[in-house]
């Protein structure tokens, strides 16, 4: 390599670029980590100022999230047996009982439910929609596509009203079923769109090769377009799942209960004098894991498909 | 093994008409080329034999059964891609194994299979290898494997070497070539390269703005010109073309050109009007007795040929004579054609006139 190059950047713009990147990230991920961090903290070392970065770890937090509890006299907990777990002997410290385990477990299974069902119904739907747009020659296609793109042209939020009542008279409002279905109305525009970028990238020839070797459009399509079209469905299943996932607005109108989602949750986990800020912590932090070991776990076909397209082979 | 009767065959799409009402024979183990400019509609006409296009109307008998709307899948017809189009996540055993699986093969039989076809096109080195890394004499290799592994009734292939380098592509033809007369397969070959078309083919399609222009041996192609495009499009140089307001009778053998009779073969009917006299460059002789002259515009030295460009008066003409006789620029010398390879032609329709050179070659078109 010579001292002078073309392609290769010099060490002093490296240095320059992973610093500038490392400040970003840095500047990123302290909120994540304060959040992280107060999940671990008491109640009174959550509020305390100036805020403490170091302090001494306690699980009183997830203990909160996960349970109700109740306040008895002193005389009553001295009535009480000596507390058989590691939690029970949290909360007796603050002078309560556990009375029942709390609902957050509920609302994380259902937005597990909500948010990976509504993806799985947009990327079924998006990828069958895309091949047709892709492949088929569909009476004023440009129209629908537009169309299709159209619905994200407002803020969805606009259209909550008449949802509201629409729902209430169909019979979905706090039903899974409704839930998903309105986070994939939502979605499957971003997905018809993304795939059908992706498809169109991949030649007719695989399919027509697989339909001259003896297998039905269907076929062919399942066998050899899916697995090349992997790598757009796994970003676009990102997308849909990270929309799906951290939606607030629509779930707090129409979920109260049954189908009520973690977002609207979390922050009505109410501690004793106010919120309990570490409970409230913990929960964020549970509810960013699922996305964040589902993006993890198919990051090299995002970082792939946020470049596709951008060379040619 | 199979013969394919092409009958009126014609696709529309939308507005444009890709080919129009074709019609050709192709006879059992025949190596059949498609061949034209691109856009001319070879390639659809494949794709429709395949089913991989409708046609808008016309028959496609495959073995005297009509197939035309048949999906690709019930033809047992195989395709061969120009870009090869390999499953590109499978490696090269489950490609070549694919065609054999949809038929429910047992995996034993499979197996047997795709050695012997790899054995065939020697390949068995790469069977476990994935087709991203492959050259691409390999990958055309394993494209030829997938379509003859399960011994169809014909084969259509869509320029499968116009994606190798000249080089390459010499041998592969050779290779091809070898294989089709090992296998014995109908064999029906898309190209534009007229010099593919002719090295390989026992017979010739020759197809241009969606219609069928000749069809015909190679031979019968060259010599015998059925229309101006061609006599245009096959040979290089191509035919040169002299034209000429004139007439000719009805068995007439000879035309006057500038003034010059001309001996031509005899002709069937008579014409006048715009006029044509095509003769090939090989079939124009220097000759100092010759009455009609041209002036030597440029010459190219070939080794053992020359290309010689002159101007006459019915316009530019190239001759091919040996690499010996001398021509210097400015020059004029008398030219005197092979009368019994020269054909006339009709300018307004683009025909070839009908004589005892052309009799019978032409009642194809």
């Amino acid at each position: 390599m010579s001292s002078f190059s073309v392609t290769e950047p010099s060490q002093r713009s490296k240095w320059f670029a992973g610093t500038l990147v490392i400040l970003y990230a840095l500047i990123t991920m302290v909120p994540l980590a304060w959040i992280m961090l107060t999940g671990f903290k008491t109640p009174p070392d959550s509020i305390s100022y100036p805020p403490k970065v170091f302090f001494e770890p306690s699980l009183e937090g997830y203990v909160n999230l996960f349970t109700t509890r109740t306040r008895i006299g002193q005389e009553a907990l001295d009535a009480l047996p000596p507390p058989d777990t590691w939690y029970e002997e949290i909360v007796r410290e603050r002078d309560m009982v556990i009375a029942g385990p709390s609902k957050f477990g509920e609302r994380f299974l259902n937005s597990v439910i909500i948010g990976f069902g509504s993806t799985f119904l947009s990327i079924v739907l998006g990828t069958l929609a895309a091949y047709a747009f892709s492949r088929f020659k569909i009476p004023l296609a440009d129209d629908l596509l537009f169309f299709i793109l159209s619905t994200r042209m407002m803020p969805p939020i606009a259209v909550a009203i008449p949802i509201f009542l629409m729902y209430r008279q169909l019979g979905l409002s706090d039903t899974h079923l409704g839930m998903i279905l309105l986070y994939t109305a939502v979605n499957i525009s971003l997905a018809v769109w993304l795939l059908k970028g992706f498809i169109d990238e991949i030649p007719r020839e695989y399919e027509e090769a697989a339909l001259i070797d003896g297998y039905t459009r269907f076929q062919a399509f399942y066998k050899v377009v899916l697995p090349q079209a992997a790598t757009g469905i796994a970003s676009t299943a990102i997308f849909c799942l990270i929309f799906a996932w951290n939606e607030y607005a629509f779930a707090v109108l129409l979920t109260s209960g049954t189908a009520q989602t973690a977002p609207p949750f979390i922050p009505t986990i109410i501690g004793v004098g106010g919120l309990d800020w570490p409970a409230v912590a913990a929960g964020a932090t549970i509810f960013l894991l699922p996305v964040m070991i589902f993006t993890v776990a198919l990051r090299k076909h995002l970082l792939r498909g946020i470049t596709f397209g951008a060379v040619r082979k | 093994m199979a013969q394919i009767i092409i009958k009126n065959l014609r696709k529309e799409f939308g507005d444009f008409t890709a080919v129009r009402e074709s019609s050709f024979t192709i006879e059992d183990g025949e190596f059949f080329m498609l061949l034209g400019p691109s856009g001319c509609g070879k390639t659809t006409t494949l794709r429709m034999i395949a089913g991989l296009e409708l046609p808008t109307s016309g028959e496609i008998y495959l073995d005297g059964e009509e197939i035309s709307q048949r999906p690709p899948s019930q033809r047992d017809i195989a395709f061969v891609f120009q870009m090869f189009a390999l499953y590109p996540h499978m490696n090269v055993r489950k490609n070549l194994s694919y065609p054999l699986v949809s038929q429910g093969m047992a995996r034993a039989a499979v197996k047997a299979k795709v050695e012997e076809v790899a054995g065939i096109l020697g390949i068995t080195d790469i069977l476990n290898k994935p087709v991203g890394g492959l050259s691409g004499g390999d990958r055309q290799r394993v494209a030829l494997g997938r379509a003859i592994v399960r011994d169809p009734k014909a084969f259509m292939m869509d320029e499968p070497l116009g994606a190798l380098d000249a080089e390459f592509r010499e041998h592969m033809s050779e290779e091809l070539r070898a294989l089709h007369d090992r296998m014995g397969a109908t064999t029906v070959y898309v190209t534009h390269d007229q010099l593919e078309a002719m090295q390989m083919g026992d017979k010739i399609v020759v197809m241009n703005n969606a219609v069928v222009e000749q069809f015909g041996t190679p031979q019968e192609i060259y010599d015998k010109p059925a229309s101006m495009f061609v006599a245009d499009f096959i040979g290089s140089p191509s035919m040169n073309f002299l034209r000429f307001d004139g007439s000719v009778a009805k068995g007439a053998q000879t035309v006057d050109l500038n003034g010059q009779p001309m001996t031509v073969p005899r002709q069937i009917d008579g014409a006048s009007g715009k006029l044509v006299f095509g003769v090939r460059p090989e079939h124009v002789r220097l000759s100092d007795a010759g009455a009609y002259r041209g002036e030597v515009l440029a010459t190219e030295y070939l080794g053992t040929t020359q290309i010689i460009t002159l101007e006459t008066p019915d316009g530019d003409l190239k001759a091919r004579v040996p690499a010996g006789q001398m021509a210097t620029v400015g020059e004029k010398i008398g030219l005197d054609f092979r009368p019994d390879t020269i054909t006339l032609f009709d300018e307004t329709s683009g025909r070839a006139l009908r004589s005892e050179l052309n009799e019978g070659v032409l009642a194809h078109g």
